[in-house]
């Protein structure tokens, strides 16, 4: 039986019917067609779902939709303002962060969440932050670069 | 203005990062159904009975498919694209793939039926209510097992598993006796082991079969679209291929996984026209550990000999390689062409000789993962090398030196023919090896390895110097070997009336970054600005044919296709531009954008030029109108990067924990188009080469399951896991194509995995060991240090 | 990926959620970050017929700062656990073992209580909280009851959880020994769960141990105190000697899970590695 359910995403409110059953990022991907947010294992591990719930980094693979009902979500297709990049998609894209693309949507919304909370982290603390997002494509050097590029953008802007 | 060689930003970013980016999964069409598969539990079973009564009165459910239905529609199965012959000449074994299967189960994750709802949730509800009844057999995943009298047959109608045997190089007994006669042998038993290709984007396929046109769409997540139509419609299904349109969107990262026609491919196309509506299907990462075509697992056992100066004389190598329950796409080639000649490696090896035992198990199948076969033949080879060197006492370094091929530009010179069945286009292997020797700091490194004896720390470092072939290329030679498709490739360079360039390529990127490296091509060699420059690729409605990317091939190849086409179109516009310029076109010179009569300021943009060429009311006479090349690239040769790698690891004495501290590639790849862009292929290969050293790796129990299917089992390597990489290169360009590339794809993964192994061994030289299994746990270096 | 249907339950105070419990018994699972549950149901190896989230149990959150304990209602994410100051201070192996559990994004969102109640032997909150003391408060039809950590975790998933019960809250002494408190972790290099973990947690007077509390995860199926360790300790000046000798035989008698991460011998070497890393951190 479907259930109501009310999620913010990217600014703007969403009200659906959906089963309880439907993971956060299916209601994402499926109800809403803001296919950004990418599935990429079953087991809660690759990070490519990650999108933010009421401002913190989440694996939407990993919760219901009637958990989020209430909050509100931003996903990749939320992090530019207009056509200014976020600092992160500019490093990204700077530094050749990204070779694939899959798992870039999740690992900027992870590192947005890493540099909130630590805006000038060294290579370590940037590589371990990264714990949960897997990459085949780049062997991570590259990300790091982005990373730190955008720590160094955001704190020359703050 | 010059794009060629410059570190040029990616056009294709944007839509990546901003969510954007277009994957199958990503694409939803009207009325359209999901499909989940039920799959076999079991590595080896008989299927008695499918039971769908229930399963198909579920909500939702629009139809089922079993084995029954393949078989009663004819549909034989999946092809393999590549014929490799028994050293007595017989056809290899090549026992029918089928898309779903109705008599027995081969492996873990063989499809048995095909559940159709009108969402996915409910297709998994059915699937899960399809009851199967087997009867289970015993199963075999080691290929050394699967030889021996009385294992378990995985295709009733081929004995002792053995799918065909090969073998390449000088008579074997001339090989033997060389090294029964030598001054010293190295002998090495190893295991390359089964690594999972592991793609971050599922595999993913949607069928469409539209009735208003009698024509279908398979859009799937592949690296060579126009291949999968030609196996679709010459060998699957039967269908005519002009209606027929695959297209491979965005795709999330290939490594290989994504060549091979699919059983789910073909399914999903069938299945559209018999329900009338379109079919996604969707693998969950279980399902791909279980469904996508691995890469390596060769049980090898190889034998270099030296004379007493350390010069090689003679190398003979024995391979078992494990194909899996089925003959993938090119999984034939990989052991044999794609290995046994590799090698010779940079050394001048006078006597050489590979035999391959290509063998089913009840394991998912086994292909070409990036290098494929390469990585392979450079572990073996660079093994043997350390080793040796070990044992002779020598340094590693300088026995590598000691026995390198001479330079060769292959213009000047020839190219270098090798013992087995290659010729080098060319090379200059000594600086790759001294620029890392530099780099490394080889001599503060010894320093340090000493300085560190008697701390709870090990030190050490592996070296791997590699070759490879790539730019797979050219028909004749593939076909010679047993391909069944050519190797060559195509692009349309099409000029729009105002200038603009489309460019049609037969390549397909998946994240290899095409769409700015091609464009920094077509924009150098035809004067105008990148950013009138398309690039379109992965549409086999929109690109008139490709061969698709694998193998270091798309610049080489398809970039090589590319510049024909440029010419083609500088050739004619000459011709334009000589008579509105009222010239000769021998006095024309294009630069920049424009013809100039040479001598004088008198000249005509490219744009006029292409403008006239479409309203060609003042025109040459006898010329067609249209701006508009196509051409098929068939190159003369392969190419062959090579390179070298070093590797730094700590050991942590106490816990066996291996730690790669430091990891030095210097690598000749020919040409360089865009660096960034080439570098980063670099580190993408090194981390794939360097996790199957230490961490990946598929494990079975003797049920036949794969112990690791999932990512809280396999070990991928994470960004804590690896340094950051120090690298560098040589230019060595190819001599045979207009560009002087050579392909970068593979080489990172290629050269890394023997550095890491190596080093390590050079750490644990102290405990007597001689070998030391890959992946290289904390578990297997503790057990040798307190052995 | 799509768990098998259910209902979904969302109570807002904690009678509801267990008049819930009562009603549905052991058809159904109590969900609060869903972190541990939410992956078991996509595989569907647990498919339950009712959902009971107790994520808007306002009663189950926060962490509270008492006189002589630090209550960490149960839905308290680990990342809360991780920046909490008192905890910091009064227990840092709780928030130091909370700052290693998952990843950024796990840590968000998953719950401690939703972890306890899982069970699993390889996660990092077992070996704390026996190190720490703790005791879990369950609440059901018939009111709250306290539960000693040393009673808790009955095996391999399995707790003193009854079925129709919560877990509510954890609560953490503020002694001497969880002040001087510290956790350590050899990962699984996949899942990066603990295939050993030790919490040890050492309460020192004129130099002197007067108590040592040391635990593991990840080593056995269930989460232990290894009393031989701490015997040894107690009375010793904590120093690299009588570290070595109370560290000598770790997790003897004890059944010990392989794996082909770690086979037995590797596992119970690694444990007393990992004690005499804690043990040294706080000498």
């Amino acid at each position: 039986m479907k259930v109501p359910v009310s999620i913010t995403v990217n600014g703007k409110q969403y009200d659906k019917m959906v089963e309880p059953r439907m993971l956060l990022v299916y209601f994402i991907r499926e109800e809403l067609a803001l296919t950004g947010t990418h599935i990429g294992c079953d087991t809660s591990s690759c990070g490519a779902c990650t999108v933010h719930l009421d401002g913190k980094a989440l694996k939407s693979c990993s919760m219901l939709a009637v958990q989020a009902s209430g909050k509100s979500v931003t996903t990749i297709e939320g992090m530019a303002s207009g056509e200014n990049l976020h600092p992160l998609q500019e490093g990204f894209h700077m530094e050749h962060g990204l070779q694939c693309g899959f798992c870039t949507p999740g690992m900027i919304m992870c590192a947005a969440d890493m540099l909130k909370n630590n805006p000038n982290p060294t290579e370590e603390e940037i590589r371990h932050g990264l714990e949960g997002n897997f990459c085949r494509c780049t062997g991570y050097h590259n990300i790091v670069k982005s990373i730190q590029y955008a720590a160094n953008k955001m704190q020359e802007s703050a | 203005m010059s794009y060629i060689g410059s570190s040029v930003k990616r056009v294709e970013d944007k839509r990546f990062i901003t969510g954007q980016g277009r994957y199958t999964d990503d694409i939803v069409l009207p009325q359209m159904t999901y499909a989940c598969m039920v799959r076999s539990p079991h590595a080896h079973a008989e299927i008695v009975s499918v039971d769908i009564a229930h399963a198909e009165k579920m909500d939702g459910v629009v139809k089922i498919f079993t084995g029954k239905d393949t078989d009663a529609a004819g549909i034989g199965g999946v092809p393999c694209g590549w014929q490799v012959d028994f050293k007595n000449g017989d056809t290899m074994k090549e026992p029918p793939h089928p898309l779903l299967v109705s008599d027995k189960a081969r492996h873990v994750g063989d499809a048995i039926a095909m559940v159709i709802a009108d969402t996915y949730a409910q297709a998994k509800d059915a699937a899960e209510m399809v009851t199967v009844e087997y009867n289970v057999l015993p199963a075999v995943t080691n290929s050394k097992v699967a030889r021996a009298d009385g294992a378990p047959q995985v295709h009733a109608d081929v004995p002792n598993n053995l799918a065909f045997d090969w073998e390449l190089g000088n008579p074997r007994a001339e090989v033997d006796a060389a090294i029964a006669g030598a001054h010293h042998v190295t002998t090495l038993e190893f295991i390359n082991q089964r690594v999972i290709c592991n793609a971050i984007e599922p595999r993913s396929a949607i069928g469409h079969f539209d009735t208003a046109y009698d024509k279908y769409t398979l859009y799937t997540s592949t690296q060579n679209p126009h291949l999968i139509r030609l196996l679709l419609c010459a060998f699957v299904l039967g269908l005519p291929e002009h209606k027929v349109r695959v297209v491979g969107p965005d795709v999330g990262g290939g490594f290989g996984s994504k060549i091979f026609h699919y059983t789910e491919e073909a399914l999903v196309v069938w299945g559209s026209n018999q329900i009338k509506r379109p079919i996604k299907w969707t693998a969950e990462r279980s399902e791909s550990f279980v469904t996508d075509a691995a890469g390596r697992d060769h049980i090898t056992t190889a034998k270099m000999a030296f004379d007493k100066d350390g010069n090689i004389l003679a190398l003979s190598a024995d391979t078992l390689a494990n194909m899996g329950a089925y003959l993938s796409t090119f999984a034939p080639a990989v052991p044999t062409w794609l290995h046994g000649t590799l090698l010779q490696g940079l050394y001048t090896t006078p006597l050489i000789n590979v035999s391959i035992d290509a063998v089913f198990t009840n394991t998912t199948a086994v292909d070409a993962y990036r290098g494929a076969g390469r990585p392979e033949a450079t572990y073996l080879l660079e093994r043997l090398m350390d080793t040796a060197a070990l044992e002779m006492g020598r340094d590693p370094a300088e026995l590598r030196l000691q026995n390198f091929i001479e330079p060769f530009d292959g213009v000047e010179e020839e190219g270098y023919v090798t013992q087995v069945a290659l010729q080098y286009d060319s090379g200059n292997y000594g600086p790759v090896l001294k620029r890392g020797l530099e780099m490394v700091g080889y001599e503060q490194f010894r320093a340090d390895q000493k300085a560190a004896e008697g701390t709870g720390k090990l030190l050490g470092i592996g070296f791997s110097t590699y070759i490879e072939a790539c730019g797979i290329a050219p028909s004749a030679v593939v076909g010679a070997l047993g391909a069944r498709a050519g190797l060559f490739e195509s692009a349309q360079v099409q000029v729009h009336p105002t200038g603009k360039v489309s460019v049609f390529s037969g390549s397909h990127s998946h994240g290899q970054g095409h769409e700015t490296s091609f464009a920094q091509v077509v924009a150098d060699k035809m004067g105008i600005p990148m950013e009138d420059v398309e690039i379109i690729h992965g549409d086999s409605d929109a690109v008139a044919f490709g061969m698709g990317t694998y193998g270091s091939r798309s610049l080489a190849v398809g970039g090589s296709a590319i510049v024909k086409s440029i010419e083609k179109v500088l050739e004619k516009g000459a011709k334009i531009a000589a008579h509105l310029l009222e010239a000769s076109v021998d006095d024309l010179d294009y630069a920049e954008g424009k013809w100039t009569v040479r001598g004088t300021d008198k000249s005509v943009g490219f744009g006029d030029v292409s403008l006239t060429a479409y309203v060609p009311h003042n025109y040459p006479e006898g010329l067609e109108p249209g701006l508009d090349f196509s051409s098929f690239y068939d190159p003369a040769n392969f190419t062959y990067p090579f390179g070298c790698h070093i590797c730094i690891v700590e050991i942590d004495k106490e816990t066996g924990v291996v730690k790669v501290k430091r990891f030095i590639a210097v690598d000749d790849v020919g040409n360089v188009i865009n660096p960034m862009i080439v570098d980063g292929q670099i580190h993408g290969g090194l981390a794939q080469g360097i996790g199957q050293a230490f961490c990946e790796g598929a494990v079975y129990d003797e049920s036949g399951q794969l112990v690791n299917g999932t990512y809280m089992d396999y070990v991928m390597p994470r960004a804590d896991d690896l340094p950051s990489f120090e690298i560098d290169r040589t230019v060595t360009p190819c001599p045979h194509n207009p560009l002087g590339v050579k392909g970068a794809g593979e080489a990172g993964t290629i050269g890394s995995t023997p550095a890491v192994v190596n080093a390590v061994m050079d750490a644990l030289k102290g405990y007597g060991i001689h070998d030391v299994e890959m992946p290289v746990t904390s578990q297997k270096v503790w057990n040798i240090i307190h052995g | 990926m799509v768990p098998s249907k259910f209902a979904y339950h969302k109570p807002t105070t904690l009678k509801e959620a267990i008049d819930l419990l009562s009603t549905h018994g052991d058809d159904s699972k109590i969900l609060s970050g869903g972190h541990s549950l939410v992956p078991v149901l996509k595989l569907r190896l647990n498919d339950p017929e009712h959902i009971i989230d107790v994520s808007g149990v306002a009663s189950m959150g926060g962490i509270k700062d008492n006189e002589k304990s630090i209550t960490i209602g149960a839905n308290s994410t680990h990342a809360e656990i991780a920046n909490n100051a008192a905890l910091k201070e009064h227990a840092p192996m709780i928030a130091i073992a909370a700052s290693m559990i998952g990843d950024i994004q796990v840590r968000n969102f998953g719950t401690i209580g939703g972890s306890i109640a899982h069970a699993d032997p390889a996660a990092d909150w077992p070996a704390v909280l026996l190190a720490a003391d703790a005791n879990v408060v369950i609440s059901g039809a018939n009111g709250n009851r306290t539960v000693d950590i040393d009673q808790f975790f009955k095996g391999l998933f399995m707790t003193a959880v009854g079925e129709e019960e919560i877990i509510t809250a954890i609560s953490i002494p503020k002694s001497a020994f969880n002040k001087n408190s510290t956790y350590v972790k050899f990962a699984q290099p996949a899942s990066r769960f603990a295939l050993v973990g030790c919490a040890v947690a050492v309460a020192n007077a004129d130099g002197y141990v007067t108590e040592a509390r040391v635990a593991f995860n990840g080593v056995s199926a269930t989460p232990f105190r290894d009393g031989n360790v701490e015997k040894s300790l107690k009375g010793s000046v904590l120093n690299g000697d009588a570290i070595a000798t109370a560290t000598a035989s770790v997790a003897d008698g004890v059944s010990i899970m392989s794996d082909h991460f770690a086979a037995e011998n590797y596992r119970k070497h690694m444990a007393g590695v990992y004690a005499r890393k804690a043990l040294s951190a706080l000498a």
